[in-house]
């Protein structure tokens, strides 16, 4: 790994732990409650942080009303939202930031009360609206699910993919969300109905919500929140925790074209600009945390990542490739639970940071060992029309 | 609760409004610059082949094809929910342009739809515009 930069490391983490606050606790505030403890753990204090990156998800105008806040007067102010994969935008510009020599400690933060809104994220009909985009396609009721559904099935017609296949991913996350304390509480809070491990049965006979995606393919709506401490090298030496390298990034969008191809997204073009910043191939991650909003976006990113060719995502799942105790199979999938079994609040990216960052420092509930390397890819938008993409390579030292 | 409308476009968006107003002649809408000959869809002011604003608009057919489709069965907006199940689908029209709809005029939208199905326009009138839904050939 010769001329493998190692500008900026992730140093401090939390993860909000209820997923159901019960109007007990505001977005903001679970924003603010995140950062204090991210700094904690890294051993660092507010008077550290010179940058702030943030979706703008808590109100106001973003970062500009995350400082006053926070109580702070960062150098950086990064306000950049593309839906959920805002995070892992926000930790590329957090490392460029910090090579830059413009900020020493980044803090990125969520909070969302989306389960305790009620708010029907994947059913709802999207609302009129004035953008050109919602004036062309409201009136068709295509709702989020859908948008995806119609991935899965251009990705069955064109590949042959079967629900059994896409069952793997849910199989796979609900064994590794068995496993975390967090995930049992977030599934118990919002009355699952059946709390265990699963099979490709039980995910191919659930309720069909949007042909051909199963209740069992599709996330959760929880509430909940997190944060992310990112360090300069001399910073970050001196942490509580082993530092945990931004090794590359990537960032990019797609949007419906003429002839263009729903089963490949952004990831085809943020992909190759974070593993060749990182000079590490797909084949040698161990920890694969991808944006699972429903199990066809999991498939198609795979294959987006490189960890197979396009098509042939359906048959590299199969068999339990994606477990956690499964290492030189390739990588684990989301062993955090990941958003179908474990934690969505509407924008799950900085989870996939946060997940990655444990299993490198060897903190996870379904621990990899001696996991080296990971990848964290956000897909924000719609993966059926238009999303964005983000990919971050991670590595211990 | 007769009085639950589809949601309708806007005729003020300013991208869009030629769009609309041809659909209540019954013209299916898209763009074309005369300089690039790059197909904006759906509609802008600018070109996204050069830097021009040279865009003439054309009529479709009407007719397509399914690029690919989902059938709704949970819904919670006060329209579509009663709707329940519908097909939306990415229509390839014959001129280039996808476009997000509905397939109508099928008894079963479980078993009568399918990927590369032929569809053309079926125009749902409204007071002011029409919404094209598309039907199987
Ligand atoms: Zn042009």
């Amino acid at each position: 790994m010769a001329g493998q930069a190692r500008d900026a490391a992730i140093v401090g983490i939390h993860e909000y732990p209820s997923r159901d606050v019960e109007g007990q606790i505001s977005p903001l505030q679970i924003k603010a409650e995140s950062a204090a403890r991210a700094l904690q753990d890294a051993g660092l204090t507010w008077s550290d942080v010179d940058a702030i990156y943030d979706a703008g998800e808590g109100g106001g105008m973003g970062g500009l009303a995350m400082a006053e806040y926070l109580g702070l007067q960062p150098n950086i102010i990064d306000t950049t939202n593309v839906g959920g994969s805002s995070y892992e935008f926000h930790a590329g510009h957090a490392k460029r930031d910090i090579a830059a020599g413009k900020a020493r400690v980044a803090l990125l933060t969520y909070g969302s009360t989306a389960h305790s809104n009620a708010a029907a994220i994947g059913v709802g009909g999207r609302g009129g609206g004035i953008h050109p985009v919602d004036n062309m396609e409201s009136f068709s009721g295509m709702t989020l699910i859908a948008n995806y559904a119609m991935v899965a099935h251009r990705h069955m017609y064109e590949y042959g993919t079967t629900s059994e296949q896409l069952a793997e991913i849910s199989i796979a996350t609900r064994l590794h969300a068995m496993r975390n304390p967090e995930a049992v509480e977030a599934m118990t809070a919002l009355e699952f109905l059946d709390i265990r491990e699963t099979s490709i049965d039980d995910v191919v006979n659930s309720r069909m919500i949007a042909d051909p995606l199963h209740l069992l393919e599709c996330c959760m709506i929880s509430d909940g929140g997190g944060a992310v401490v990112i360090a300069a090298p001399e910073v970050a030496r001196d942490c509580q925790k082993p530092p945990v390298w931004i090794l590359g990034s990537g960032e990019a969008t797609k949007y419906p074209e003429i002839g263009g191809d729903l089963t490949t997204s952004a990831a085809v073009q943020s992909a190759p600009q974070a593993f060749g910043e990182a000079g590490v191939t797909p084949q040698e991650i161990d920890i694969a945390m991808v944006y699972d909003s429903f199990s066809i976006t999991v498939l198609t990113l795979l294959e987006d990542l490189g960890f197979c060719n396009k098509g042939e995502g359906g048959t590299w799942v199969e068999g339990g490739r994606l477990r956690f105790d499964r290492p030189g199979d390739g990588p684990a999938l989301n062993t955090d639970g990941g958003g179908l079994s474990s934690n969505h609040p509407g924008m799950r990216g900085i989870f996939l940071l946060i997940e990655a960052t444990r299993q490198l420092r060897g903190e996870s509930c379904s621990q990899v060992d001696n996991a080296k390397l990971a990848v964290a890819h956000g897909n924000g938008g719609m993966l059926g029309s238009r999303h964005s993409g983000g990919t971050i390579i991670l590595g211990r030292d | 609760m007769a009085d639950i409308k589809r949601p309708l476009p806007n005729l003020k968006e300013y991208d869009t409004r030629e769009f609309w107003k041809g659909t209540k002649q019954g013209e299916l809408k898209y763009q074309k610059c005369d300089d690039c000959k790059t197909i904006v869809f759906y509609p802008r002011r600018h070109c996204t082949g050069c830097l021009g604003n040279n865009l003439s608009w054309h009529i479709a057919s009407g007719k397509g094809t399914v690029y690919s489709y989902s059938v709704v069965r949970q819904s919670y907006h006060p329209f579509f929910r009663n709707q329940i199940p519908y097909a939306v689908a990415w229509i390839d029209l014959d001129e280039g342009p996808r476009l997000l709809s509905n397939i109508v005029g099928i008894d079963d939208p479980l078993h009568e739809v399918s990927i590369g199905q032929r569809v053309e326009v079926e125009w749902e009138e409204h007071e002011e515009l029409s919404i094209p839904l598309f039907k199987p050939i």
